[in-house]
């Protein structure tokens, strides 16, 4: 019966409908734990960047003189100090500030550069999907710290690579060396994406009237793919922070100079506490970790059901 | 299926030529073996250096340097570490020894737990005990291996001696320093907390796996007709749900060896528990190339080994799948 | 009279939505007579489905149902879980739009033949397969004993429908309830599936409540129909009454919108089904009626006997006679 269909297809774009954004943004504000964690992450990003008014001391200044170095906390430093006498708390204020530039940074390069390939092979198929497609499993299926540690060494040892990574223990560095990583799992995502969108009628209408394979993709691929490259953006910035935290414990991290830390060597440092019992070293460090990592995966986690309506969280 | 087998294994020997030759670049690049040689044993003849080079297929050439190693692992002339000359094989074995006992305990009591946490949170979606499961799981993917393990660590081997008295679990080894022979309750008390370490990760991917993947299966139309038959609840559940649940969260398994041995390696780092992810992390160290190479093939192998186990278990629970 | 085997009294279903209550059916009253074939036409949306998954006792616990459902006198609507198992495949049998996902991928057909009949009769599992067999030949499925070790994939969407009627009809239940069985399916296999509900009503004597969409579809088979809109029944007769002189505006309008031979122009009913969550007042067609008058947004119209048909329209006594359609 065409009249009835017809009359039912039609009525779903009638009523007062919310357009897709608003729907997202009300599905996204729905997720309490992820509007905490957006507010959390906005104070902690503000405390960063004005570290030199919050932070108590300078990054590298001495509280108080060894031998009598560790203090627990106390009033003139809050979460205590380390092995030279460093206030926790201010060094902590500077170790986020450097380990979200890491994860920003290598989050922002490699999410752009995923979603490009992503794009382009989802687009062409044929070669040159297989062959990435092949590559990036073989890299997904190596433990994680064994490939990062592996592919860190090579890049150090290309000498014609130095003016692009500088240092191997310098912040740069271990921001190419993300990107290199990161890229991998978002042109998945991203090229899984474009696979089922190509079908769409939006696209075929677009090559039926011969647009460019480029102006395809830039136009009209990836502005569609934007929910879920918005999500793994997210989670590239949590991925880098960890990996940062993880490469600084076991001693491959950067040595960002004139005293200045990142939260992965202030985490590493507690690898020593555990010994010595000086628990503040280890647990204000790992919890501020776990609080940011917890913080932009609810964030993401709730881009992602704002953006893919047919997740049904059950909630 | 035996052919399937048989073709699958047969294909798993260039593959793992070809991954154990991009290996030995990346090693020679990565670790310079000559330099870590000579850095290792400064005093080493020039006679000495080139045996080493030799043996471990070091050429200038890579290709051909790989194909002289590639005779030489296979011949069995494997050469001893750089470091104090150890014998590779029995460290390598006792390594794999320690950690396929880690990694199978964790595994067992993760996907154990993990699938039966994922089952209760999809069985009433949007529930108290959903909402509970499903947070826990949450916060226990956010918090990374190394962070848990040192808080018990902290906990266990320095608080609990002091409030109670007793410590509970060892937090390094295998054994107390000295032990000898075999004692199965001393091994598990000091396998205790890596075991949990590991556990939580592999219980916090699966519950969620397997709740969203059950949630899929009860929503479809099958159920629907499997309910319509007035068989009751459990049986519809055990004999139509799980079955259908289980299939995407056996692909998902396969892929995920990796990341299970990397979270060996981080814990047994930290416990000072030698498997071989510490046999890992300490030649990589010393850029040990006679210890790393062996291990890069073993891992190579298991991923491939485990891949292949994925693919039959798939092909069993899904009839779709055909084997050819 | 025929004997009644289904008696709808009054069912009322509501559902928690995020926006708030959405009433989907409101005040349905239906009979199914024993051996006949009931067709239960309308637009989509307008609650066939609800009706009869109330019926069955599969609506999600978060519906709200209250009326009377009796089947062969006994209450349905509040019964045990474990009653309602019992009824459930044993007197009353459903199958469901989609044949391509009704049935589970992992199991085998005669399998899920077998289950069926095992959990309501008291049979070994040779004796079930035996029967599962013999039910497949009954659906017109060749070589039955081979394809009942197949697995669904094997299976066409046409044929696997018909595996489905083979487990709904395995217990040779009262009454045979097919949501909208052939509109997943192609024309040519729309009739042949159709053919096996009809001999399948024949051969046991199974009422069948055949639920669509289509109207054509229901000129075929069925005995008497029931029309429904906005989760109300508007009319309710035998096939020959309601296509002669259909009395509700909203059949006459389904009817007009049927393509006939000899007609031009289809007429579409004009305007979209209400929202449920927020319905009209009085009778829920007047945003689409060309016969509203103000009365009609007042009063919530009964049923009434109208001639031969049953009809709930306020103004029914005042309207013009109908176009005949038969
Ligand atoms: N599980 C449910 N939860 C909420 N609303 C539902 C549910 N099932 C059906 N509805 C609503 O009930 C109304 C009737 O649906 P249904 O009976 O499926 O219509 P149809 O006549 O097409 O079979 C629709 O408005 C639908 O949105
Ligand atoms: S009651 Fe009024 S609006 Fe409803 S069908 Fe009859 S005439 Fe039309
Ligand atoms: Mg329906």
């Amino acid at each position: 019966m065409p009249g009835l269909t017809q009359g039912f297809a039609l009525s779903e774009q009638n009523e007062n409908v919310l357009s897709p954004r608003q729907m997202a943004l009300r599905r996204f504000v729905s997720h309490k734990a992820a509007v905490v964690s957006c507010i959390i992450i906005g104070v902690l990003t503000l405390f960063v960047i004005l570290a030199p008014f919050t932070a108590r001391y300078g990054v590298n200044q001495s509280v108080q003189a060894p031998p009598n170095s560790f203090l627990s906390p106390r009033s003139n430093a809050w979460l205590g100090t380390d092995d030279i006498g460093r206030d926790l708390y201010s060094r902590l204020i500077y170790g986020v500030r450097v380990s979200l530039l890491i994860g920003l940074a290598s989050a922002i390069i490699s999410v752009t550069l995923g979603a490009l390939v992503g794009a382009v092979a989802g687009f062409r198929g044929g070669k040159f999907d297989d062959i990435l497609m092949r590559v990036t499993d073989l890299f997904l299926a190596f433990p994680f710290l064994v490939t990062l540690l592996v592919v860190r060494n090579v890049l150090g040892g290309l000498p014609w690579l130095k003016p692009i990574t500088g240092e191997m223990n310098s912040v740069r560095f271990i921001i190419v060396l993300f990107s290199i990583f990161g890229w991998m799992g978002v042109a998945r995502i991203v090229r899984g994406q474009v696979l089922s969108l190509k079908e769409r009628e939006f696209v075929e209408a677009a090559r039926a009237v011969g647009a460019s394979r480029r102006y395809i993709i830039v136009r009209h691929l990836l502005p569609n793919s934007i929910g879920p490259i918005m999500v793994a953006l997210t989670f590239s910035v949590v991925g880098a922070i960890i990996s940062e935290s993880t490469l600084a414990f076991f001693g491959y991290g950067p040595q960002a100079g004139d005293g200045a830390t990142s939260l992965g060597i202030l985490v590493g440092a507690a690898k020593g506490a555990v010994q010595t019992g000086f628990w503040w070293l280890a647990v204000f460090p790992c919890f501020v970790l776990i609080i940011i990592a917890l913080s932009i995966n609810f964030i993401g986690d709730a881009l992602r059901d704002a953006t893919d309506p047919r997740l049904d969280r059950g909630a | 299926m035996l052919r399937y087998i048989l073709r699958r294994l047969a294909w798993s020997v260039p593959t793992l030529l070809l991954v154990t030759f991009l290996v030995y670049i990346a090693l020679r690049v990565g670790t310079d073996p000559v330099e870590s040689y000579k850095r290792v044993n400064p005093r080493a003849s020039r006679a000495k250096i080139q045996q080493y080079i030799d043996i471990n297929g070091l050429d200038p050439n890579f290709v051909q340097g790989y194909f002289k190693w590639l005779k030489n692992f296979i011949t069995g002339e494997w050469a001893p570490s750089i470091k104090g000359r150890r014998e590779v094989w029995p460290a390598l074995k006792d390594a794999m020894a320690n950690t396929l006992r880690l990694g199978t305990a964790a595994t067992v009591v993760g996907i154990f737990f993990g699938l039966i946490a994922g089952v209760l949170a999809a069985l009433r979606p949007g529930g108290r005990r959903d909402v509970f499961i499903n947070t826990s799981a949450f916060v226990g993917i956010s918090i990374p291996p190394f962070i848990s393990a040192i808080l018990l660590q902290l906990l266990f081997a320095v608080y609990w001696q002091k409030w109670f008295g007793a410590s509970l679990f060892p937090t390094s080894g295998v054994y107390p320093a000295g032990h000898t022979g075999f004692d199965l309750f001393l091994m598990l008390k000091f396998m205790a907390l890596p075991t949990i370490i590991v556990a939580i990760q592999i219980i916090a991917t699966y519950s969620r796996y397997m709740r969203s993947s059950l949630l899929d299966v009860l929503n479809s139309d099958y159920m629907r007709t499997a309910r319509s038959k007035g068989i009751s609840e459990r049986r519809i559940l055990i004999k139509h749900g799980m079955r259908n649940a289980l299939i995407p969260v056996v692909t998902i398994a396969a892929l995920d060896v990796g990341s299970i041995v990397g979270g060996l390696i981080i814990t047994e780092n930290i416990f000072a528990y030698p498997g071989m992810g510490l046999y890992f992390l300490k030649s990589f160290g010393e850029g040990d190339f006679p210890l790393l190479m062996p291990w890069m093939v073993v891992i190579v192998a298991s991923i491939l080994l485990f891949n292949l186990i994925a693919d039959i278990s798939y092909a069993w629970l899904d009839p779709r799948i055909r084997l050819e | 009279m025929t004997e009644k085997v289904l008696e709808i009294r009054d069912l009322r279903v509501t559902f928690d939505t995020p926006s708030g209550p959405l009433e989907a059916v409101r005040g349905i009253d239906l009979d199914v007579e024993a051996g006949e074939l009931l067709g239960v036409v309308g637009e989509s949306g307008s609650g066939k489905s609800v009706t009869f998954l109330a019926t069955m006792g599969l609506l999600p616990v978060r519906a709200r149902v209250t009326g009377s459902v009796l089947l062969a006198g006994e209450q349905l609507i509040g019964a045990s879980n474990k009653y309602m198992r019992s009824v459930r495949g044993r007197l009353l049998s459903m199958i469901f739009q989609d044949p391509l996902s009704a049935l589970n991928p992992v199991h085998r057909i005669g399998d899920q033949i077998s289950e069926m009949l095992q959990s309501h009769q008291n049979l070994s599992s040779r004796d079930a397969a035996k029967r599962a067999i013999e039910l497949l030949d009954i659906v017109g499925i060749p070589q039955p004993s081979d394809r009942a070790g197949q697995y669904p994939h094997e299976f066409s969407g046409g044929m696997r429908q018909r595996v489905i009627i083979a487990i709904a009809i395995a217990n040779n239940p009262k009454v045979l309830i097919a949501d909208e069985p052939t509109t997943a399916l192609d024309v040519t296999v729309q009739a042949q599936i159709l053919e096996v509900i009809e001999r399948v009503q024949e051969r046991f004597g199974t009422a069948v409540v055949l639920i669509t969409h289509d109207l054509g579809v229901i000129a075929r088979v069925a005995d008497r129909v029931n029309v429904m809109y906005a989760g109300r029944n508007v009319e309710q007769g035998t096939i020959d009454s309601l296509f002669d002189h259909p009395s509700h505006p909203y059949t006459r309008g389904l009817l007009a919108s049927l393509p006939r031979p000899g007609k031009q122009r289809l007429k579409p009913i004009t305007g979209f089904p209400p929202n449920m969550l927020n319905p009209p007042s009085g009778c829920a067609f007047h945003t689409r009626c060309e016969f509203a008058a103000d009365i009609c947004k007042g009063e919530l119209p009964n049923l009434v006997s109208f001639g031969d048909l049953q009809t709930a329209c306020v103004r029914a006594r005042e309207l013009p006679k109908s176009e005949n359609f038969a």
